[in-house]
Parts: structure tokens; sequence; C-alpha cells
């Protein structure tokens, strides 16, 4: 069995606006092991950025409830400074957009010393060679000049790859890249892609990868979460997910995007749109776009049913209590 | 007088913008295709191919610095004021992103009436109707009409400014990006409607994406573009099954496929380097500095653009060979590619 390395438990996030509260994560449960990829999957506002903003401490939310156990610490209990310690060092993250999350007024070799300085006790001199190992190893050439050059005169790939460095030059035991590859074209992406499974392959770290796109997390995965209004709707290994969806809404899903491989002729879109969070609703986030909602659905929120030991879904439809239920049709 | 089966034709499509100091951005340079009536002719390319250029200069939104865009065999540059006004009516579109591209000051039905002021249509008491009627036909409900744009999802807006672009009745449509700003279950609906409409009213779609599963999906006809040129040209099932260029090959080979076993099994060709800059773009083929199986004569002369199949048109200096060899280099191409990666 797989070592746990962090674990949530029931977090809760909500954001205090002028519109009243917003409740973006409302219960999510996740356990990421040692050396997978965890890939959090799911629509704009279904709280995956919030919950892995939650692991860093960095959301403008307030955690209401709920634990994140790393190292046998709770993180949601440390102190601002204890925190510090434990980002960029122990965990770390990539953001969406390498332009807004690089500082354009100082070098990039700057900015990798900058975190290495802060967390290890090293010389000057040993943390630019450290920066240059980095480099290399990421794939941009010629390190000694590029580290004294300015993130604009980087191109969009070659910034997500000084990310990428910078995330990884503190030898971090969990990695969360936040839709790294969105705002990249797609032979970028392939590139990107490729060197996050050889960084795991080498160093073990465990990634946490948020991200809309199927196809990547098809390509990349060991387990996925989907998620859906705040909360984990399905969770399982990369197979179980693509080839035996459980959640009306995982189905929908798959159904509604176009393959590259496939001939067929029509997309079957979820009709209408996630539910409003200042007032969510009473029983299943999905009840309003499910095809097979039932009265349970509209009253009660759905508790957790293992499909198996690693593949669990949060349905009605899969409570024992409903087994005489056969889905008919295509969802 | 028979019409031609071609509604649109670019030729030889050149959009230079001038950088200063002598320095000018080639971000169209020599684009030819066609557009058949009633057909959906996709253009896909990664950022800075000059796909949006294309659409947005065949609309006349930029002045073309050479070549010729003909509508009905009219060209789109000569007309006069009033005659251009006759070309909007005809052609409309719709645009990537639905929060930027509506006043967010006018309600819906403000927005939707703009274009039929222009062209003085659905005047007086048959204009409410009209709006409804749109309204009715994006799927949306006729309450509507007195809101605001920030009171829609994303998704609503993008039928929205279908609507606006159907208000006039078009025949055809250029659709930069429609569905790039939205959710995937969302993509779904607006793809599903953008077809349905095309059926009901004979519509002709020019769709720009850089999502080359969406645009295959959606379209009869693909091109392919990069770094201002048209690389490959073919049918949708077509490129998907024989891609011939090099780049083609790349970028389909780079599109992960929601499926871990052929993901698992897939070989990809990944291509070294990032697209080079259209202010100087290489000599000879723009595309042989990241191209795996690129010779001497690539950086020499710039390949023409010939059909090597039946309307399957590329530009390559490998394959230039007679007919039969054709489809045995381009496999040779192929197989090239994924040794290199």
């Amino acid at each position: 069995m797989s070592e746990t390395i962090l674990e949530i438990k029931d977090l809760h996030v909500s954001f205090t606006t002028y519109g009243g509260e917003v409740q973006a994560v409302r219960g999510v449960n996740v356990t990421l092991n040692r050396g997978e990829t965890l890939a959090i999957v799911g629509e704009s506002g279904c709280g995956k950025t919030v919950t892995s903003q939650s692991i860093m401490r960095l959301t403008a939310g307030n955690i209401t409830k709920g634990s994140i156990r790393f190292k046998g610490k709770d993180l949601t209990r440390l102190t601002e400074k204890q925190m510090r310690d434990i980002r960029g060092s122990d965990i770390s993250m990539i953001f969406q957009d390498p332009m807004t999350s690089l500082n354009p007024t100082l070098t990039v070799g700057k900015q990798i010393i900058e975190g290495v300085e802060r967390h290890q006790n090293i010389s000057r001199h040993d943390a630019e060679r450290l920066a240059l190992e980095i480099f290399d190893w990421v794939g941009i050439a010629n390190g000694k000049e590029r580290l004294k050059q300015y993130p604009h005169q980087f191109s969009g790939g070659m910034r997500q790859r000084i990310m990428i460095a910078m995330a990884l030059v503190c030898k971090p035991s969990i990695l969360i890249a936040d839709e790294p590859t969105t705002a990249l074209d797609v032979t970028i992406q392939a590139q990107i892609l490729e060197l996050f499974k050889e960084i795991q392959r080498e160093t073990g770290v465990s990634i946490i990868l948020i991200t809309h796109d199927m196809g990547v997390v098809a390509q990349v995965s060991d387990r996925i979460a989907i998620m859906y209004a705040g909360k984990v709707v399905e969770i399982g290994r990369r197979k179980d997910i693509f080839y035996r969806p459980q959640h009306p809404y995982t189905k929908g899903l798959l159904h509604s995007i176009p393959r590259m491989d496939s001939e067929e002729d029509e997309l079957i879109p979820i009709p209408g749109t996630p539910p409003d969070l200042f007032s969510p609703p009473k029983g299943c986030p999905f009840v309003a776009r499910c095809p097979f909602a039932m009265e349970v659905c509209e009253q009660y929120q759905p508790i957790t049913t293992a499909i198996s030991s690693d593949h669990a879904v949060d349905c009605w439809l899969q409570d024992e209590r409903a087994k005489q239920v056969t889905f008919t049709g295509e969802v | 007088m028979t019409r031609s089966d071609k509604l649109v034709e670019v030729k030889h499509l050149k959009k230079y913008f001038d950088m200063g100091k002598g320095k000018q951005l080639k971000a169209v340079d020599d684009v030819s295709f066609h557009i058949l009536r009633g057909e959906t002719f996709g253009l896909v390319g990664e950022s800075g191919c000059g796909k949006s250029t294309t659409g947005r200069t065949m609309m006349r939104l930029y002045q073309r610095t050479a070549g010729q865009v003909l509508l009905d065999g009219e060209d789109v540059h000569q007309l006069g004021k009033k005659e251009r006004l006759r070309l909007t009516k005809r052609s409309q579109m719709i645009f990537q992103d639905p929060y930027a591209s509506l006043n967010p000051r006018s309600t819906i039905a403000e927005i939707l009436s703009e274009p039929m002021d222009v062209h003085s249509l659905y005047e007086g008491t048959k204009r409410k109707a009209r709006i409804h009627e749109l309204l009715d036909i994006v799927g949306l409900s006729p309450d509507h009409a007195n809101r605001y744009p920030h009171e829609f999802s994303g998704g609503q807006r993008q039928r929205i400014g279908i609507a606006r672009a159907l208000s006039v009745d078009p025949e055809f449509i250029i659709a930069d990006e429609p569905i790039s700003a939205l959710d995937v279950s969302v993509q779904a609906q607006v793809v599903n409607l953008m077809k349905a409409l095309q059926k009901e009213r004979e519509l002709t779609y020019l769709f720009i994406a850089h999502d080359l599963s969406m645009v295959k999906h959606i379209s009869d006809r693909i091109g392919v573009m990069y770094l201002g040129h048209l690389v490959e040209l073919t049918s949708s099932k077509e490129l998907y099954r024989t891609p011939l260029h090099p780049y083609t090959q790349a970028l389909l080979s780079a599109i992960p496929i929601p499926d871990p076993e052929i993901e698992d099994k897939r070989e990809r060709i990944i291509l070294k380097g990032e697209i080079p800059s259209p202010v100087d773009p290489p000599s000879g083929c723009v595309f042989r500095t990241r191209c795996p199986a690129a010779i001497e004569i690539c950086a020499q002369h710039k390949p023409e653009w010939k059909e090597i199949d039946d309307h399957h048109y590329v530009a390559c200096h490998l394959l230039n060979k007679e007919k039969p060899m054709r489809k045995e280099k381009a496999m040779a191409v192929h197989i090239g590619g994924h040794d290199n990666d």
C-alpha cells in the first residue's frame, strides 16, 4: 500500500464578498500518495484552485473547517512563520500564467537564488551553482547567460520552465501545478508534460495537477479527483475514471469533449450551468443538470459510496439503497 | 449567371504590420484558400500563426497588404462605402471573448439591435418580435432582452454574440475562437448550436481555433497555419488520417487524447524549440528550424503550395516527388519524426 504524504479532510473554504458568503470549497476529502500524480479536474469555479491554494495557505478565503495533514502537522493550524518554512521548501507551486508569476523587474537568476537562500543555508556561490544545475535540468540552454536575463526576454514555454526550476530548486516533496500548460500552445504543452514525467521519475516528487483538460489528465495522472461545485464528486484511478465513471457528471464531462481519433459526429453537452455558490443547493449540487435526478437528490447531499478500494463516488444512484436503479441510455 | 460553389476565395493574401525602424511583422504571408457555400472551413494553428489576422483581414477589419479576398467574386477590399455595407450584411463575426465583445452598458435588446440599425432592417414594430425571435433561436428566453451582459454566464454571452451575428441574416460567419473561453461542458452546447443553425440557415462558417480536436469535429475542411503560412489543407478526416506536412504530424501528435490506454501506447513527436519571430522569419521554409526532417533545400527555397492528392494541399519540399512516391515519402517522414523524439 502506498504511503500517504498529504491528507485533506472535510475542508471548507469560504469568501466574504459584498454579495454575501461564497462557499467555494464545501467538504473536500482527498489524500495524496508519495510519488504519484493526482489530478484535480473540474470547470471554472468548482473549487479546484482554492483547494490547492489552501494547502499552501495562499487562499484569500477563510478555511472555516477541516484539516490538511502533512508530515504529522495540520497545515491549517500553523503560524504564518511556520508556513513560510514549508512553502517553496517542502511544498511548492507552479501557476497558470508564467508571466504574472515572475517579477518583471528582477533577473530570473535573482528570483531563483532568492528561494534557495531563504530555505538553505548555503553561500551565494553555491546557490548560483545550484540554479545553473536546475536550469540545465529543466532544459534551458546557456544557463549562465540566461540567469542574467529578465522574464520578458523569455518565451511562454521558457518562462514556465523557469517557474518549474524555481519550484524544484529546494527539492520539495510535493509540487502543486495549477493549470501549468493552459496558457501554452500544444506543441509546447507536450514538451512541458514530458518534463513533468521526467522530473517525477528522477526525484519521486508527488504532484497535484490542477486542470480542466481531460486529455492532459489521461496522459499524465495516476489518480483523478473530479470536482463539482466545491466538492469532490468522484475519485479513482485514472482508468476507473475514464472507463468506469460512476458519477453522471463525470460521464457527462467525458461525452462532451471531442476526440481527435474518433469520427463520431455528435457531442452530448451537459445542459445548464453549475449552481450558484452563494446559496448552494440543499441536496446534490448536480441535481439540476442530472438526467437521473431522483427526489432524494433534491433533499439530501449524497454520501460517499466506495466502488472499490480506491474508487469512490458521491451519488445517490450508487448508494446501496438505490440498487434497483439502472442507467438507461447515455448521459 | 450561375453562382459558383465557392462563396469565399482568398488569393495570395498578405497582411504585414509595420513595426517601425523599417521592420515588418509578416502576420499573413501569401495565403490562398476558398470556402464552399454551406461548408465549415477550419483554420488552425498555434498562437501567432496568423489565423486570427487572416479572419480579420477577410472581414476588412484590417487593410490587406496584398492579395484578394473575394466574396461571390467581389473583391472585399475594393468596395466603396455603400457596397461595404452590403458586405457586412452578408458576413458577420463572432469573437473569442464573450466578456469583452458585449458592451456592458447596453441591454441585450440594444446589443442585438445595433447591426439591424446599421442596415435598416426589421424597423419599427417588427424589431421587438425580431429580438425575441433571435433570443429564441439561440436558446435564450425573451425575458432576457432587457438585461445587461453581466447577468449572463460565459456560455449565455456567447449565445448572445451568435444572436447578434445572426440578426442581419448573414450567409457567412467568421467565428474567431468562439469557444476557447468557455468551460468544457458548455463548449459542446455552443458548438452544437452553431451546427444546428448552419443546417437550418445554410450558413457558411470560417471556424478559427487552436483546439484541433474541436476544429476537426466541426469542420468539413481544415487549413493548418504556421508562422503566417498555410502549410497543409484538406478534408478534416484526411487531415487526421494522413497528415503529410511534418508540422501537422507534430501538432496532431502533441494533442492529448482523453483515453488512458491510447495515451500510454502513444509515441509523440516532440518538436524542439519554439516558434520563431514573424518579424524575422527563417529563410526558405518557415518550419525548417523545428522540422525533424529538414534537408538542405528547405533553407534555400520556399516550398511550393501544391495539390499532392485530390483536394489535399501541402507546402513541403519533402513531398515534391512524382505522384506514386508521395504517400510513401510522407510515411517515411512520419516514421522519421518518431525516431527523432
